[in-house]
């Protein structure tokens, strides 16, 4: 490190790039920030959007969540064992996902699509138990129409499934895509886009089985 | 079922003269457009410049022409709303209820989300990567897929009047009038999909233009060296990304609730009504801030410009900038002062509803500041800023006024409101895009507009402004609520007759601006910009020639500070030469792509399709669009190269003409 | 964008100088350990008495946004490095709306409800 980087580096710990200092790419003297960067941050802004979408639905969930009308309350609905499959096959999924992006990181076309087949058998796990409980639900009557909580309900979580869904079918273009034309530089910023977008699912699943299914079956 | 779900031929408005007409003429126009376009040849070059187009100074021209048609449709509904008044004194006036409600949820939808949301993010578009110095957005192929989403919903907009109608329970769908049960018609559902389509081309850009600002600026401008215009940008589009979602997720839960029988808002089940209103204003409050920072940008580069002086406390405008942004979060609750959130809570959002003037005061103080002392040149540019500022802060004490709590329940939803509202918007976001428009022209188009009718238009609008909106603050004390078909109170016939004679000259205005046009393309050999800096501009986008080249710049400027042009072009002055050209490079710029238009087609298929529940063509559009997307991932070859030879040769021929200038003492 | 840039993000894997710790298996199953730790925590919660029972509710929400925190740091690698730095900054932005949003239209809707006796139980 040079006496001037040495010095940079006193005044500016976290190279928030002061005064048009920092040479770094992206970072005002550096000019425009490398391809991979503009792209992860435009997706995560995106994802920061998807986020407040999920904010309203879970506002509408809480005030929604006492109006039961005539149909059933949260405690006589939630199976926390189903949910504690979904769970679990979710943050596999998430960890197979971070595996699958090694495998990419390594080059490794056999490896990446293994994980990947992995992630997306986990995914579609969760998707099938959560159909079954809507189906059960409304087979039973106590379908979204029956109250404002089930519609809330059934909005919030059917919206992440959903997301899901989307992910799933993403996840198979994906594969194809790795497989037609390997590790391009634009189909890897793909991918990396779309492990942030599997990730994400699951953090708003942590939000949705602590907040709806736990809560739910507490108060 | 049949086959063409609740599509019949009673949706067209036989029996309606007025729609009827307006509709036949309108498609008499286009028809004739598009012939016009096919007989002279024009298709394939409009094709591979314009609707292909991925270029950035394309795409904002293209929502600048959609905002401005938008523009004109939506004040043709005003002079219809204002003229229908003036006569409605115990009299039905010449528009039946349902046309009436139509008309004034069609303006408002019309005006803010197709005319202001186009115009200012067109505005954006073109000048934001010039300034920046850059040749182009993030992500230039999603910004036409935003554009044309964008154009999906104004067209289906237009589309209702001739097949169906359109919402009439105003230009936020309240429930639970706009539920299923009491707005059985498709007119609802139309609002919903023109703006739920358009609504994910805005979040697009929002996006695009944050990665833009802060990924991507040319070498050496750090934060503090953008300009003013790029910095209202990046908070107006960081509140596009927080705001939007909100609009999206409540317009679905309104939809799911008049589609699929849900409980968000109806009557029954538990449903609460109160709760669309809270959501939807937590997004509407943002939507005008959205307008009107970008607004204040392009006054502080024309306030400066045309007093031949930097932008005063340029520190304190971004912290002002940045402070609206955050609290513009936290006043909507002043939407509905009066719906029963009760002492407490209205006091809280009434007292960050004051507090929020506080910025825009900051910006005034140092727009005079910045004008004090400077040489000032009067040009129409300036006469809009001028009479922005002067009709801006009475505009926005009354808003201050109406957010007091005890006053917003006298003066809610009255004539007073109305006139609030127009009076910022129409100082604010419209002031500034006649503003912008005349200011960055010459760089778009390559000839200045015409300065004499371009003042007549101004003064037009100024004063018709007043004489129009000023009538309706009396009338909110008078008592006259908003949205009236008719009345039959005497007091208030004077100042309807008198807002209707304003909106005339508003139409002189307007009128005045397409001659303006029509003549400065008649004269623009006279009005030509040669050099590409006809105002002695002090930022980046001057520097390029005009029209700019599709690369903006031959070499990305290097930025040292503050107004990066202007200390570039003073010691050009100084030392009478230009500085030396480093070598020039091949430039890859990314291919033009139909994307955009195809998706948006299939986005028409879909809108349409849920419209009038025609659940095939839902599907199919669905496959359409996944395919689009599928084929635009799967193309090869993202990006083609402009040889040096081909830059040098453009980058050449501008840097003579400003060598020639130079040394010929003009200004650039 | 010049080829200059082009070429460097062949050479680079995932951009940026922060993303060369992506490609390690322990931060991810150090992450997934977290993760089940806190999940297990939080089915716990809800079955023991050991916990003051109106303080549930906050647990759970505490060891959510824990969670959370793991996914984020673990699987989705946000630092404060420099080219991250923005990105965490974005999300704090989020977070406030986020808290904003949600937070705002309980409370009204609560004094709204209050005030206005909406019927939120069976006749």
């Amino acid at each position: 490190m040079s006496a001037a980087d040495a010095a940079l580096a006193l005044r500016d710990p976290y190279h928030v790039g002061h005064a048009g200092e920092s040479q770094a790419r992206g970072h005002g003297a550096g000019g425009p920030a490398s391809k991979a960067v503009i792209v992860g941050y435009g997706f995560w802004l995106f994802l920061l959007s998807d986020i407040v979408i999920f904010s309203c639905l879970f506002a509408a969930y809480a005030v929604l969540a006492q109006a039961t009308a005539d149909g059933p309350s949260a405690k006589q609905i939630f199976d926390l064992n189903r949910v504690a499959f979904e769970t679990a096959c979710l943050l596999a999924s998430s960890f197979f996902c971070g595996m699958a992006s090694i495998a990419v990181a390594r080059r490794s076309q056999l490896w990446t699509q293994i994980w990947l087949v992995v992630t997306g058998l986990l995914g579609l796990a969760f998707l099938l138990l959560e159909v079954s409980e809507f189906a059960a639900l409304y087979a039973r009557g106590d379908g979204p129409t029956r109250s404002a909580f089930l519609t809330g309900f059934f909005t919030l979580v059917g919206c992440h499934g959903l997301h899901v869904s989307a992910g799933l079918l993403w996840l198979g273009s994906m594969m194809a895509q790795l497989f037609a034309k390997g590790f391009r530089a634009d189909i890897r910023r793909r991918f990396l886009c779309f492990t942030m977008f599997w990730h994400f699912l699951d953090i708003i699943w942590v939000a949705i089985f602590s907040l709806v299914y736990l809560v739910g079956t507490k108060l | 079922m049949t086959l063409f779900g609740k599509l019949t031929w009673s949706a067209i408005p036989f029996n309606q003269p007025i729609p009827l007409i307006a509709a036949a003429i309108v498609m008499v126009v286009i028809l004739g457009v598009l012939v016009w376009v096919t007989v002279k040849g024009w298709v394939p070059y409009l094709w591979k410049e314009w609707i292909t187009s991925v270029d950035h100074k394309h795409i904002g021209i293209m929502y600048c022409l959609l905002g401005l048609v938008m523009l004109m449709r939506g004040f043709i509904d005003a002079v219809m709303m204002r003229s229908q008044q003036a006569l409605a004194f115990h009299s039905e006036g010449y528009l039946p209820p349902e046309h009436y409600d139509q008309i004034f949820s069609a303006h408002g939808t019309i005006m803010i989300l197709f005319a202001a949301m186009p115009l200012i993010i067109g505005l954006m578009n073109f000048v934001v990567p010039l300034q920046l110095g850059v040749r182009d957005v993030a992500f230039p192929t999603l910004n036409s897929v935003s554009f044309w989403l964008t154009a999906t919903g104004a067209l289906l907009v237009n589309v209702s009047l001739v097949v169906g109608e359109f919402s009439r329970v105003g230009w936020l769908p309240f429930p639970p009038l706009s539920e299923l049960r009491y707005s059985p018609g498709v007119g609802v559902d139309y609002y919903l999909w023109a703006v739920q389509i358009s609504g994910i081309g805005t979040l697009l850009t929002g996006i695009n233009f944050v990665t833009t600002i802060l990924k991507t600026r040319a070498p050496g401008m750090t934060y503090l060296r953008m300009p003013m215009f790029c910095w209202t940008a990046l908070a107006a589009c960081l509140l596009i990304i927080a705001a939007f979602p909100v609009l999206t997720a409540t317009l679905a839960m309104l939809t799911l609730d008049r589609y699929l029988g849900f409980h968000f808002f109806t009557n029954e089940a538990g449903g609460n009504a109160m709760m669309f209103m809270n959501l939807i204003w937590a997004w509407g409050h943002p939507e005008v801030y959205i307008l009107i920072l970008p607004s204040f940008g392009i006054f502080s580069e024309v306030i400066s410009t045309f007093s031949a002086k930097p932008l005063f406390g340029y520190r304190s405008m971004v912290i002002a900038t940045l402070f609206i942004c955050l609290v513009s979060f936290c006043v909507w609750l002043h939407h509905f002062f009066t719906m029963g959130a009760g002492g407490d809570v209205n006091a809280v959002f009434g007292i960050a509803t004051s507090i929020i003037a506080v910025g825009t005061g900051v910006k005034m103080y140092n727009w005079l500041f910045t004008m004090y002392g400077g040489r000032i040149r009067f040009a129409t540019p300036m006469l809009w800023s001028l009479g922005f500022m002067v009709t801006f802060i009475t505009g926005g004490m009354t808003g201050v006024l109406l957010g007091v709590p005890p006053a917003d329940f006298l003066l809610h939803n009255s004539m007073f409101l109305v006139a609030h509202f127009h009076h910022v918007i129409m100082a604010g976001v419209i002031f500034a895009v006649m503003a912008g428009i005349t200011y960055w022209f010459p760089k778009a188009f390559g000839f200045r507009l015409d300065e004499g009718w371009g003042q007549a238009a101004f003064w037009f609008a100024f004063v018709g402004f007043y004489v129009t909106f000023v009538p309706l603050y009396i009338l909110g004390f008078l008592g006259m609520t908003r949205r009236l078909q008719h009345y039959d109170v005497p007091e208030w016939t004077p100042w309807l007759l008198l807002s209707a004679l304003g909106t005339f000259i508003l139409l002189c205005g307007a009128v005045c601006q397409i001659v303006q046009l029509a003549v400065s393309i008649r004269r623009r050999d006279a009005l030509r910009d040669v050099t590409g800096d006809p105002w002695d501009g002090r930022s980046l986008e001057w520097a390029t020639p005009s029209p700019p080249p599709t690369f903006n710049f031959a070499h990305l400027p290097h930025v040292e500070n503050l107004e990066a042009y202007w200390n570039v072009k003073q010691r050009a002055r100084e030392e009478l030469r230009l500085d030396r050209a480093a070598p020039y490079e091949d430039l890859e710029m990314p291919r033009n792509s139909p994307t955009g238009f195809v998706c948006a087609f299939f986005a028409t298929i879909i809108g349409f399709a849920l419209i009038w529940h025609i659940w095939w063509l839902m599907i199919l559009g669905l496959i359409g669009a996944y395919a689009t997307f599928v084929v635009f991932a799967w193309r090869d070859v993202p990006e083609y190269v402009i040889s040096a030879e081909e830059v040098a040769r453009i980058d050449s021929a501008n840097r003579a003409v400003r060598q020639e200038a130079l040394l010929g003492g003009q200004p650039s | 964008m010049t080829t200059d840039s082009e070429r460097a993000d062949e050479g680079d894997d995932l951009g940026g100088d922060s993303e060369a710790h992506v490609a390690k298996v322990s931060t991810y199953l150090i992450g997934l350990a977290l993760a089940v730790l806190l999940t297990a925590a939080s089915f716990w919660a809800v079955n023991t008495h050991l916990i003051y029972g109106p303080g549930i509710p906050v647990a759970l929400a505490t060891l959510a946004v824990a969670q959370m925190g793991i996914h984020l740091v673990f699987f989705l690698h946000l630092t404060t490095a420099p080219d991250n730095l923005n990105n965490a900054l974005a999300l704090a932005f989020g977070l406030l709306i986020v808290g904003l949003i949600v937070f705002g239209s309980v409370w009204i809707m609560a004094h709204m409800n209050y005030n206005l006796m909406a019927m939120t139980h069976p006749m």
